[in-house]
C-alpha cells in the first residue's frame, strides 16, 4: 500500500514537474507497460498532424506501468486525459469508481474503442522439438509451458482465456471439459511470473520451459532482442484476440479544457498513419487495407473476443480470476 | 509506570524533544498503520475472516513466515560468525569485507532477486551444477530462503558487531585467570553478553524478511500453495481492485509480525534479567 501510494505520488510529481511552459496544451496518456514503443512512434506523428491542422502545439506525456495500477492511479486522481489499456475492465473501473468516464465509454469510438489488437500465440524453441502445434499440446505430460500469472497480468489472463475458449469450442466441449483442460495446462507451468515481460525472461534468458504463451507483438519484441532464429511462433487453430481499448477521461478533460485535443488524439489512432504505426509495432490494425499491406507479418488466425465467448469481461474476471474462481480451483481442488 | 511520574533531568529540553519524537513516530509509523487497520475494518468480520482463511492465503502466510524464520535462524548463526571475524581478527582487505556486509542494504531488492535467479536458475552459474544433484533452488521455497538470507544478513551483523567490539578484554582475562578454558569463556562470558544484540538483530532480520517482495518474486516461481508468498497475494488482490481484501491480508501479516517481535522482546527481557544485566 505504502509503496503504491509513494509511486503514485512520484508519478504525480514527475508529471507536474515536467509540464513544459512553452506548449499550448499538454495531454497525459496513461498506458500500460509494453505500449511504450508504440506511443514513442505515435506521439510525434500526432503532434505533427495537429500542428498542421490546428496550428497548436500539443505536448504529450506518457505514463507507463502495470495496467491495473495505472488505472487505479487515475481513479485516485492522476490527471490523465486519455487512458490506453489492454483490457476493458481497466477502463470499466474508471466508470465504477468516481464516474470518470460514462458506463458506455466503449461505444464512443469505432470497433468498440479498440484501435488495434494482438493475438495470443505460442512460442516454441527453435525446430519445435516437442512438436507443439496447438493448445492441446500444452496439456501433454512432459511439456512445460511458461505463462504469466493471470492473477497479476493481463498477458496471463489472455493466455488462460485463449486456452479455455479453445477447449470450449472443441467438439463436445463444455465448461467442465474446458476447466479440466486449463487445469492440465497450468499443471505444466513451472513458474508463474507476475508479468508478461518477466515470463519472457524466464523462457528466453533462463531457458526454462518448452513453450511460452504471450502476445504476438511481444513475440516481435523477443525477435528484436534475442534474434529471429532463437524461437518459432506457433499460431493455435483458434485463439483469443487481445484488445487494446482506449478512452478519453471525461472528468479530467472537462476540467482541463482539453476534450478537443484528447478526442483528436484517440481518433487519429484510426487514421491510416496511426494504423500503419500500429502495424509496424506488430499490433494488428483494424483497418483492412492497412492489414492487407502488412499481410506478410500477420498470418491469418482465427480469433474470438472475450465478450463473444465469456459474455463480458467483467463476468469473465469474476468467474475465472476472482478469489475462489476457476483459476484458484485449479490449484486448490486437486 | 515510574516513567510517567515527573522527574527532573539534568538534560534540558525533555518535553520538547519527547513531543517531537512522538509526533514524528506518529506521522511516519502510526498514521499509515492506522489507515491500514481502519480500511480493513470496512470489510466487516465475516468477509475479513473468509479472506484471510482462504487456502491460498493461509499457505502463503505459512510460507512467508516459515521461510523468514528459517532465514533469520541461519543468519543468526552465520551473521554472528561474520561479526566475530570482523571484530576479532585482523586481515588484509578487512575494510572491504566490512563494507561488503552493507551491500544488501544498498542494492535495490529487485536487482538482488534477478542476480540470485541468474545464479540459481537451472542454466545459471551454480544452478547448472546443483540441478544434476537433484537440488532445485530457483523457483522453489529454497530459493525464497536464499533471497531472504541475502536481504536480511546485515541486520544481524550490524547489531552484533558493536557489542562485540565494546566487550572488554579484561573480562576474558579474568575468566582465564579463574581457570576457564576457551569454550567456557565463549559460552559463559562472550555469548551471554552478545545474546541480546543477537536476538534483536535476528528479530529485525525476520521482520524484514516476512514482508520482502522485490528480491523474492523473481526466484520464487509463484506457484499457488507451493511458492506463492504473502506479499504476492496482496499484490494480486490489488490487481483485481480488491483493496479491502489486500488490506485484510496486510493486517494479518502485521499482527503476526508484531506478535513475533513482541515475543522476542519478552524473551530478551527475560534472558537479560536471568544473566543479571541491568
Amino acid at each position: 500500500m505504502k509503496r503504491l501510494a509513494l509511486k503514485t505520488l512520484t508519478a504525480l510529481l514527475l508529471s507536474s514537474a515536467s509540464v513544459s511552459a512553452f506548449a499550448d496544451v499538454t495531454l497525459l496518456n496513461v498506458s500500460y507497460d509494453v505500449m511504450r514503443d508504440f506511443y514513442k512512434d505515435y506521439n510525434p506523428a500526432f503532434q505533427k498532424y495537429w500542428k498542421a491542422k490546428d496550428g497548436e502545439t500539443v505536448t504529450l506525456q506518457q505514463s507507463h506501468g502495470g495496467s491495473s495500477k495505472q488505472a487505479m492511479s487515475v481513479v485516485n486522481g492522476l490527471q490523465a486525459d486519455v487512458i490506453t489499456m489492454n483490457q476493458a475492465p481497466d477502463i470499466n473501473i474508471l466508470a465504477e469508481r468516481g464516474a470518470l468516464v460514462p458506463k458506455d465509454w466503449a461505444k464512443r469510438l469505432a470497433n468498440n474503442s479498440v484501435p488495434f489488437t494482438s493475438a495470443t500465440v505460442i512460442l516454441v524453441r527453435k525446430g519445435n522439438p516437442k512438436a507443439i502445434r496447438d493448445w492441446k499440446d500444452l496439456a501433454r505430460p512432459g511439456v512445460q509451458a511458461i505463462i504469466a500469472n493471470p492473477k497479476t497480468s493481463g498477458n496471463g489472463r489472455y493466455a488462460y482465456l485463449g486456452a479455455y475458449g479453445w477447449a470450449l469450442k472443441q467438439p463436445g466441449g463444455n465448461d467442465a471439459s474446458a476447466k479440466a483442460f486449463v487445469g492440465k495446462v497450468f499443471g505444466n507451468v513451472p513458474v508463474l511470473d507476475t508479468g508478461g515481460r518477466a515470463a519472457t525472461t524466464t523462457f528466453m534468458q533462463r531457458q526454462i520451459g518448452d513453450a511460452l504463451v504471450t502476445f504476438e507483438n511481444e513475440a516481435e519484441m523477443i525477435a528484436r532482442e534475442f534474434g529471429r532464429g532463437s524461437f518459432e511462433i506457433v499460431y493455435p487453430t483458434l485463439t483469443v484476440a487481445a484488445e487494446n481499448p482506449v478512452a478519453v477521461v471525461d472528468k479530467v478533460v472537462d476540467k482541463k479544457g482539453t476534450r478537443k485535443q484528447a478526442e483528436a488524439y484517440l481518433a487519429y489512432l484510426w487514421s491510416s498513419e496511426g494504423q500503419t504505426l500500429a502495424a509496424q509495432n506488430y499490433l494488428r490494425p483494424q483497418n483492412p487495407q492497412v492489414l492487407a499491406k502488412f499481410a506478410g507479418q500477420f498470418p491469418p488466425v482465427r480469433t474470438f473476443t472475450v465478450e463473444k465467448v465469456f459474455g463480458s469481461w467483467d463476468g469473465a474476471m469474476k468467474t475465472h480470476f476472482a478469489d475462489g474462481g476457476v483459476f484458484d480451483q485449479i490449484y486448490t481442488k486437486k | 509506570m515510574t516513567f510517567l511520574a515527573k522527574r527532573y533531568s539534568v538534560l534540558p529540553g525533555f518535553g520538547v524533544s519527547l513531543g517531537y519524537a512522538i509526533f514524528w513516530l506518529g506521522l511516519i509509523v502510526l498514521l499509515p498503520l492506522a489507515a491500514l487497520i481502519l480500511k480493513s475494518s470496512e470489510l466487516g468480520w465475516g468477509p475479513f475472516w473468509e479472506t484471510v482463511s482462504a487456502p491460498r492465503v493461509v499457505a502463503s502466510l505459512q510460507l512467508s513466515f516459515g521461510t523468514a524464520a528459517l532465514a533469520a535462524l541461519i543468519n543468526c548463526v552465520m551473521g554472528f560468525l561474520v561479526a566475530w571475524v570482523l571484530v576479532r581478527y585482523r586481515f588484509p582487505g578487512k575494510r572491504f569485507v566490512d563494507a561488503l556486509v552493507d551491500l544488501p542494504f544498498a542494492l535495490p531488492t529487485a536487482v538482488a532477486g534477478i542476480a540470485l535467479t541468474t545464479i540459481y536458475a537451472p542454466n545459471g552459474w551454480l544452478g547448472q551444477y546443483l540441478e544434476p544433484l537433484g537440488l532445485k533452488v530457483a523457483f522453489t521455497p529454497t530459493g525464497i530462503v536464499i533471497a531472504l538470507i541475502f536481504v536480511s544478513l546485515p541486520f544481524v551483523v550490524r547489531t552484533v558487531q558493536p557489542v562485540l567490539e565494546d566487550l572488554e578484554g579484561e573480562l576474558e582475562e579474568a575468566a582465564t585467570c579463574l581457570g576457564a578454558d576457551r569454550w567456557q569463556i565463549f559460552r559463559r562470558v562472550i555469548f551471554p553478553a552478545t545474546l541480546p544484540a543477537l536476538m534483536t538483530g535476528s528479530a529485525m532480520a525476520f521482520a524484514r524478511a516476512t514482508g520482502e517482495f522485490g528480491s523474492v518474486i523473481f526466484i520464487a516461481g509463484n506457484i499457488p500453495l507451493v511458492s506463492e508468498i504473502a506479499p504476492l497475494i496482496i499484490i494480486s488482490k490489488l490487481e483485481q481492485y480488491d483493496y479491502l481484501g489486500a488490506t485484510a491480508v496486510a493486517v494479518v501479516m502485521l499482527m503476526l509480525s508484531f506478535s513475533v517481535l513482541f515475543a522476542i522482546n519478552l524473551l530478551q527481557w527475560w534472558t537479560s534479567r536471568r544473566h543479571g544485566m541491568k
